[in-house]
């Protein structure tokens, strides 16, 4: 985006309306005005998610698919809008790809036990990159041990990037299955899916994604990303907690076997044998998440209302503004300047262990995550026990920036250089 | 700027033992040691302990944390070095009251300097930092030498 067009985007975004539906954004932390930093672990909630969970609980209150009374049939209608505007959202080929999870955890775990425990064997291999979340390691560590398949590691850079070239070189003709982030959640790091996909399949791979942290920030088209399976969560795109999709094709999803038994997931069911019903409930044992569903139906709405174009803009800008005023805080090292990043700013400061950190900025108010970020691997990669992370949101601005580059100056005053 | 609860917090004593912690160290002789881990912030410490007729002849840790778990070990160190190992384990449970905020009046002369910690009390996410070092010890004093695990 050029300057002007990037200004111009700036005048128009509608910031200040956006601030007024995130509700919980108004109040008062530690005697301050909340600055919420932290949306990489989950985002806030606009009042048209709140309002379409308390309308399930407050008025179409029962379990889908079941019941011919009103009530059921009008869960059912919501629950199923939401798997709709799921399969938009992501450019899914049918609304029965869309299977309802847990979160992107459990869509990864379902994927790794059903795909992975039937097609994995002795000496096959499992790419990763070096940048992943626990939940798209631990997962695929567990079922390379029950299979005897390895797990393979395509190196960070030291800017936090894992270069196209790396991932390249660490694919083979035994490699079964590649499982990646689109984005960093400890670095912010945007990985090149739509390539490495292809790679994969070069070599007959299968490609997994954990968009996670991609589906708050930016567009993603499944086809165009070229993948075969992609995890996302509610929480982290402004909808409720406890709910997620996993996204597969067709063909896969219905070679692989159940992942939990259960009502819902059948089609007859004797003591000698059950079969099993058609997708997507064939992934979805027992009453779902509903109010979770339509939740998260309400937040892709409410995002897609803004468009990502407007959403992406904002806060690259953020990111750019966020980069260059973290620079004032001496002895401040940002970890994570991969050329494609969204608005994550991953840091450690000369004297200052990042849980004083947060506590120091916390009690201004602000909310910053500190840790290792679920993410071990990359803070030995950088020979950190941690780092504090300020993670931005559609609803974020340059004055939360400024609110954290401030608190942060006072925590070089209690731990100087 | 700073809150007065953050000041508490961070007093000048705290800040100087985890600039400069005491015993940290591994002790010529040692028949006791433990291995501690706080999976919550990457929080980590190594103690070896010499215990003679029932008292602590000599402590030393290794790791590495932030200020109040890097200060929190340093002056246990200081306060248990000398003292038998039921005065310790009283010790613990003062401290461990003091810092949860379990105590309405602490009894600040049996905990000498420790008394610095009251301020954790006001930041529950931090009680974890300032009792991994006792956990991890009292585990080398009395465990099996399972690491000791805020968790």
């Amino acid at each position: 985006m050029s300057e002007a067009a990037a200004l111009a985007s700036a005048a128009t975004y509608p910031l200040e309306r956006i601030r007024d539906d995130f509700v919980a954004l108004h109040q008062q932390v530690r005697d301050r005005q909340l600055v919420y930093l932290d949306s990489a672990a989950s985002a806030l909630k606009p009042r048209v998610v709140i309002d379409a969970v308390e309308r399930v609980y407050g008025r179409d209150c029962a379990n889908v698919h079941r019941g011919v009374h009103v009530l059921s049939q009008r869960a059912t209608a919501a629950f199923e809008a939401a798997r709709q505007t799921c399969r938009d959202f992501l450019g899914a080929a049918s609304d029965k790809e869309i299977i309802f999870t847990r979160g992107t955890t459990e869509s990864i775990n379902l994927v790794a036990h059903t795909w992975g425990r039937s097609n994995l064997g002795e000496g096959d291999e499992v790419l990763l990159s070096g940048l992943e979340h626990h939940s798209n390691i631990v997962p695929w560590q567990m079922v390379c041990e029950q299979t005897g398949a390895n797990l393979v590691v395509a190196e960070l850079a030291d800017d936090g990037d894992v270069p196209l070239e790396t991932i390249k070189a660490k694919l083979s003709d035994r490699t079964k299955l590649v499982a990646m982030a689109h984005i960093s959640n400890a670095l912010g790091t945007v990985l090149p899916i739509a390539d490495v996909a292809a790679l994969a399949h070069e070599r007959g791979a299968v490609m997994v994604v954990d968009g996670a942290q991609s589906a708050p920030h930016v567009a993603v088209d499944v086809q165009a990303l070229g993948c075969d399976f992609y995890a996302f969560s509610g929480h982290k795109i402004y909808g409720p907690t406890g709910i997620g999709v996993l996204w597969g094709r067709t063909e896969l999803l219905q070679a692989m076997p159940p992942y939990q038994g259960g009502g819902d997931m059948i089609r007859t069911v004797s003591f000698e044998r059950t079969t099993y019903a058609d997708l997507p409930a064939k992934f979805e044992a027992g009453t779902p998440n509903i109010a979770g569903a339509v939740g998260l139906g309400a937040a892709i709405d409410y995002v897609n209302g803004f468009g990502f174009e407007a959403l992406e803009a904002h806060e690259q800008s953020l990111l750019a503004y966020g980069t260059e005023q973290l620079q004032r805080v001496p002895g401040l090292n940002l970890v994570g300047t991969a050329p494609r990043k969204v608005a994550v700013l991953s840091f450690t400061m000369k004297n200052a262990h990042p849980h004083d950190i947060g506590t120091i900025v916390d009690s201004e108010g602000i909310a910053i995550r500190t840790g290792h970020h679920c993410a071990q691997p990359v803070m030995t990669r950088f020979g950190v026990p941690a780092t504090a992370r300020a993670s931005l949101g559609m609803y974020n601005s340059r004055r939360d920036i400024d609110a954290l580059v401030k608190a942060l100056l006072g925590v070089r005053k209690v731990f100087p250089l | 700027m700073i809150s007065s609860d953050l000041r508490e917090l961070y007093q000048e004593f705290i800040l100087d033992h985890g600039r400069n912690p005491r015993n940290c160290k591994v002790p010529e002789c040692s028949n006791h040691g433990g291995e501690g881990y706080n999976p919550l912030c990457g929080d980590q410490i190594s103690l070896k302990v010499q215990v003679e007729d029932g008292v602590i002849k000599d402590i030393g840790f290794q790791g590495s944390g932030c200020a109040i778990s890097t200060a929190a070990a340093s002056t246990m160190t200081e306060a248990v070095m000398g003292k038998s190992l039921a005065e310790v384990k009283e010790l613990f449970q003062r401290f461990h009251a003091l810092v949860t905020g379990g105590e309405d009046e602490p009894d600040f002369d049996k905990l000498g300097k420790l008394a610095v910690f009251s301020g954790v009390a006001e930041f529950p996410m931090r009680v974890k930092c300032a009792t991994l070092a006792w956990h991890t010890l009292q585990n080398a004093l009395e465990g099996e030498g399972a690491p000791a695990t805020t968790e």
